[in-house]
């Protein structure tokens, strides 16, 4: 029992390793020129501009179901002039960020390990290789960077989505005005609230990026390898950005002791 | 052969995954414009050895040489200038699934070259004609059927005019006719162009048609090197069943 438990350990630490030193190459070759522009445009696209469905639905969902939370708590002390203020801190601080997070992880993880997969156990990778083209520099740093870059965008819009959410179910209620409802969000934020929170989620795609890609570029065994690195990806992307989160907010918490209480 | 005329060496190449041997101290030339068949029974290592020369595998000892240039030695920086003189027409064709027949023809021709589009896209097209695929420059792989992909996957190998081809199994999954129409065009190339074939098959009749020198893999060696002739007079058992087996002509 012990032996297999230590063996779990240290086969979970070499994989650790391995993701972390694939995704530092991915870094490392980001900066060695040329970049593949073509393709990063593409997979910012692909990544990005077509996550946003599923951001503004889930932002828009998120923002009504907080409002009408945050709603039942403030009315008992007669404070709901301060729910689209505390809506938009807990949107820009936290909700936001992790729920992009997740559901970019689910969507794009799993997409970035079932494409690098079937990739890899079809030969296309090979392919790639024998066509002179450096797969990781093509495949593997486009989709990390890409990651990267869409992760903050699509945050911030789920913010914004969040908002508009938290306003339709408030003026169903309240009869607010939108003009009213934005200038009570953004009376109670600032900028400190916004930007480390959304930076931390380059951090989110740096992890999604990587290791969706590791498992992907690495996969073997057919289309259930495929299938078992699209899994792999969401599963284990999703936990390493809750815990990275963790440790993400004590620095900022740590770096803006003040600000943030 | 002089160091002129060859232009692929193994020289005591060895390659294992995990505990299983695949090529166990294997060496030979290849000269300048030949066929040279790889023949052997499924998992002996065929595919493996191509992969090895164009160094998308790595021996675990050995060298390989192309154009006299040690490719073993060489980072993976150091590769592309020599794989660009090569093709390599893989056993499922391994076309982009997300490009179209005519994109996955012209991809090659846009990251190595500087034409303007149109002469790639031309150029792509007379690729394609040149396996008969000319009217399905914008159909997606997955609209293809086996023998059309396996066409398509020889034009993307041939966008760049390597003077080494590499070809596993080309008629694999494929009707006579289609076969045979492959066969016709590497021997074409061969002629025409001088390049050099090496062809992975377990299609005795192809291999004799194409091959100028055959050599038979088994258990990790080459049990028999020669013309089909020198083959045919083998005593080895394998290589007498294999050169007369059903399929042998």
């Amino acid at each position: 029992m012990i032996d297999r438990l230590g063996a779990l350990v240290v086969a979970g630490l070499a994989a650790t390793g391995d993701v972390s030193l694939f995704g530092l190459r991915a870094l490392r070759e980001a900066l060695r020129p040329p970049l593949e522009v073509r393709e990063l445009i593409r997979q910012v696209y692909e990544i990005g501009l077509r996550s946003v469905p599923l951001i503004a639905v889930a932002g828009f969902a998120v923002g009504i179901v907080m409002s009408m939370h945050s709603r039942s708590s403030l009315e008992r002390f007669g404070a709901e002039a301060l729910i689209p203020s505390v809506l938009a801190i807990s949107l820009a601080r936290e909700i936001a960020p992790l729920v992009t997070g997740l559901l970019v992880s689910g969507r794009v993880g799993a997409g970035i390990g079932a494409e690098l997969g079937g990739m890899r156990v079809t030969e296309q990778i090979d392919a790639l290789e024998s066509l002179a083209v450096d797969s990781f520099k093509y495949l593997v740093v486009t989709r990390v960077l890409a990651c990267i870059i869409a992760q903050p965008i699509l945050t911030t819009f789920m913010s914004f989505t969040g908002i508009v959410g938290g306003f339709v179910a408030e003026t169903v209620i309240s009869n607010l005005s939108f003009k009213l409802y934005l200038d009570r969000a953004f009376s109670g934020i600032e900028f400190v609230d916004y930007i480390p929170a959304t930076l931390k989620t380059a951090v989110f795609g740096f992890i999604i990026g990587t290791v969706s890609s590791y498992l992907g570029y690495n996969a073997q065994g057919g289309a259930e390898g495929v299938g078992r690195a699209s899994t792999k990806s969401v599963v284990f992307s999703s936990i390493l950005l809750i815990l990275a989160n963790v440790v993400l907010v004590k620095v900022i918490l740590f770096i803006f002791p003040d600000k943030l209480r | 052969m002089s160091a002129n005329d060859c232009l692929i060496r193994f020289e005591s190449v060895s390659k294992s995954f995990g505990s299983k041997r695949i090529l166990q101290d294997v060496s030979f030339d290849i000269a300048r414009g030949s066929a040279f068949c790889i023949l052997g029974r499924s998992g002996t290592g065929k595919s493996v050895t191509l992969k090895l020369m164009i160094g998308l595998l790595r021996p675990e000892q050995g060298k390989i040489f192309v154009e006299s240039q040690e490719i073993t030695a060489l980072n993976v920086r150091e590769l592309p200038p020599i794989r660009k003189t090569m093709g390599f027409l893989f056993q499922n064709a391994a076309l982009f699934d997300s490009l179209s027949v005519g994109e996955n023809v012209a991809f090659p021709l846009r990251r190595h070259t500087d034409k303007p589009e149109a002469d790639i896209q031309d150029r792509a097209r007379q690729k394609l004609a040149q396996v008969g695929l000319e009217h399905e420059y914008e159909k997606m792989p997955a609209d293809l059927s086996g023998g059309m992909r396996k066409r398509a996957g020889l034009a993307r190998a041939l966008a760049l005019d390597p003077s080494i081809l590499l070809v596993d199994e080309p008629s694999a999954g494929l009707d006579p006719m289609t076969s045979s129409e492959i066969d016709n065009l590497l021997l074409k190339l061969k002629s025409e162009r001088d390049t050099t074939l090496v062809v992975v098959t377990h299609n005795i009749p192809s291999a004799r048609r194409i091959g100028d020198e055959l050599v038979v893999l088994h258990e990790g060696h080459f049990i028999a090197h020669g013309t089909a002739e020198e083959l045919d007079r083998s005593e080895h058992p394998v290589v007498q069943q294999f050169m007369h087996s059903e399929g042998g002509g």
